[in-house]
């Protein structure tokens, strides 16, 4: 199987500290932001992002984990039911600006599920969405990232795995890979 | 696995232990949502269900109703006291009538036990059981080892004795059961006209005496006494009942440790539970209340969720 990296760990660090720059650069002091990370692996990014906003400007930002599971539009549509994960937000994101964070943006239907499943805990000032990947060419609905790592010319033929260290990976890095026929 | 191995819920035997988790797992994730400011998905939103009410029912019917309309389902109620049934309209065509309609799940609770199997051989919806006779009331079981799990952790090795009417309980069968594959130990306690012959055979201690029952369990879960299906007198009086299986504070007091006290409802206050027992902090009858919601929530969602 064809395999290539695109990110390896010194790149995503350096992408992280840029990403932490153009949010205090637009947010200032966070005093009304709030994060969302999308279940199941937006979560290990937006760990990461909070830890090094932490470091770097001494401000614990507001963060949540939010699963659109019972949001998504292929229900009923796919053999069985995808498993739920945790939703975790303990406050209200009610004129917040939300910054809803990803791995890898693919087809935005997820991020759509997302949005659908953020407006249960309120109406937001504004949204913004961050991804470490953001796969240009294979998107179903119009929705574009704020912020982006890498931006990658994949086809639907191909995967974008992103291994995290803190996940039993070697090391952070991003790859291509075919899918198997 | 995220699906269940059926396409029905008629009865906790019929489950799979891996299946009560997932039920039970994907209950976590709607009691959360239940507790959000907004308190709907639309996963159901293109279902129809049909709650069939031949029996009474307050708690399991507007729980069903909640979960259906919490999901985005549409939902249409019936009950059999002002319906056609009354002109002599059989189970099938009633609910093949129902079904022309364009529903596609029906939740039903019916006096005879099997009547839901009945009509899951017969008709092409998925078939909810919301209690059939003296046989199986699953969602029941559900909430309870839910509830259970939630004050006590996982349930394996853990002891709960339920008690009461164990001979007219479909919510004991279904318990029993459900228990049993979440891999609890499971104690019967009752007067010994009100115990079925031979539920030993159902691999569950028997005991009469309902102190020693409460000093063995972890939980219990206790009964009402089912006048209504009682054709004869079972013991001499309510009065006498209550003297020797009600549950008091004092009683609870009186253990050396502290016991999750659960009841199905609607309680017989001054029967098997005094209120003193019934407000007290050992009861968590209304969180089980809460948590059905969230059960029924899972149950439908995961049966709806397999390709249309």
């Amino acid at each position: 199987m064809q395999k290539r990296l695109v990110l390896n760990q010194q790149q995503i660090q350096i992408i992280l500290k840029r990403f932490c720059h153009q949010l205090i650069e637009n947010h200032d002091n966070f005093e009304n932001t709030v994060l969302l990370g999308l279940q199941p692996r937006g979560i290990i990014l937006l760990d990461r992002i909070v830890e090094e906003l932490e470091k770097i400007s001494g401000v614990k930002v507001p963060a949540g984990y939010l699963d659109a599971t019972f949001h998504r539009d292929d229900f009923r549509r796919r053999d069985f039911p995808l498993k739920a994960n945790e939703t975790k937000i303990d406050f209200l994101v009610e004129g917040k600006k939300v910054i809803l964070v990803d791995d890898v943006l693919y087809k935005g239907r997820s991020v759509r599920a997302a949005m659908d499943a953020m407006i249960a805990f309120g109406r937001p000032q504004k949204v913004e969405l961050m991804v470490l990947v953001d796969r240009k060419l294979t998107r179903d609905y119009p929705i574009m990232p704020d912020y982006f790592g890498i931006r990658v010319n994949t086809i639907d033929t191909q995967y974008v795995v992103v291994e995290w260290a803190s996940q039993g990976q070697p090391e952070d890095a991003v790859w291509i890979t075919e899918k198997e026929k | 696995m995220s699906q269940l191995s059926t396409r029905h819920l008629l009865g906790i035997k019929d489950l799979t232990s891996a299946d009560i988790q997932l039920i039970l797992e994907t209950a976590e994730n709607f009691k959360e949502v239940i507790n959000r400011p907004i308190k709907k998905v639309p996963s159901l939103r293109d279902i129809t269900i049909a709650n069939i009410f031949f029996e009474n029912s307050t708690r399991t019917r507007l729980s069903f109703e909640l979960a259906e309309k919490r999901l985005s389902a549409d939902v249409v109620n019936f009950s059999s006291s002002n319906s056609s049934v009354k002109k002599g309209e059989t189970l099938v065509d009633t609910v093949n009538n129902i079904l022309s309609m364009k529903v596609d799940m029906v939740v039903m609770r019916h006096s005879s036990p099997g009547a839901p199997h009945f009509l899951a051989r017969n008709v092409k919806a998925n078939i909810v059981n919301a209690g059939d006779g003296t046989h199986e009331h699953p969602t029941q079981a559900l909430l309870d080892a839910f509830s259970m799990r939630e004050k006590l952790g996982d349930l394996q090795g853990k002891k709960v004795a339920i008690i009461g009417d164990i001979l007219h309980s479909r919510v004991a069968l279904s318990n029993i059961f459900c228990l049993q594959k979440l891999g609890a130990e499971v104690m019967v306690c009752g007067p010994i006209t009100l115990l079925p012959k031979h539920i030993e055979s159902l691999g569950v201690k028997v005991e009469l005496d309902v102190r020693k029952a409460l000093a063995w369990c972890d939980v219990a879960n206790v009964l009402r006494i089912q006048l209504e299906r009682q054709q004869i007198k079972y013991f001499p009086s309510l009065r006498e009942y209550s003297l020797y299986y009600g549950i008091n504070k004092k009683m609870l007091e009186e253990l050396d440790k502290e016991i999750v006290v659960m009841h199905p409802g609607p309680i017989n206050r001054g029967v098997e539970l005094s209120s003193d027992v019934a407000d007290s902090d050992h009861a968590i009858i209304l969180q089980q209340v809460e948590n059905g919601v969230a059960v029924r929530m899972a149950v439908l969602y995961l049966l709806a969720g397999v390709r249309a």
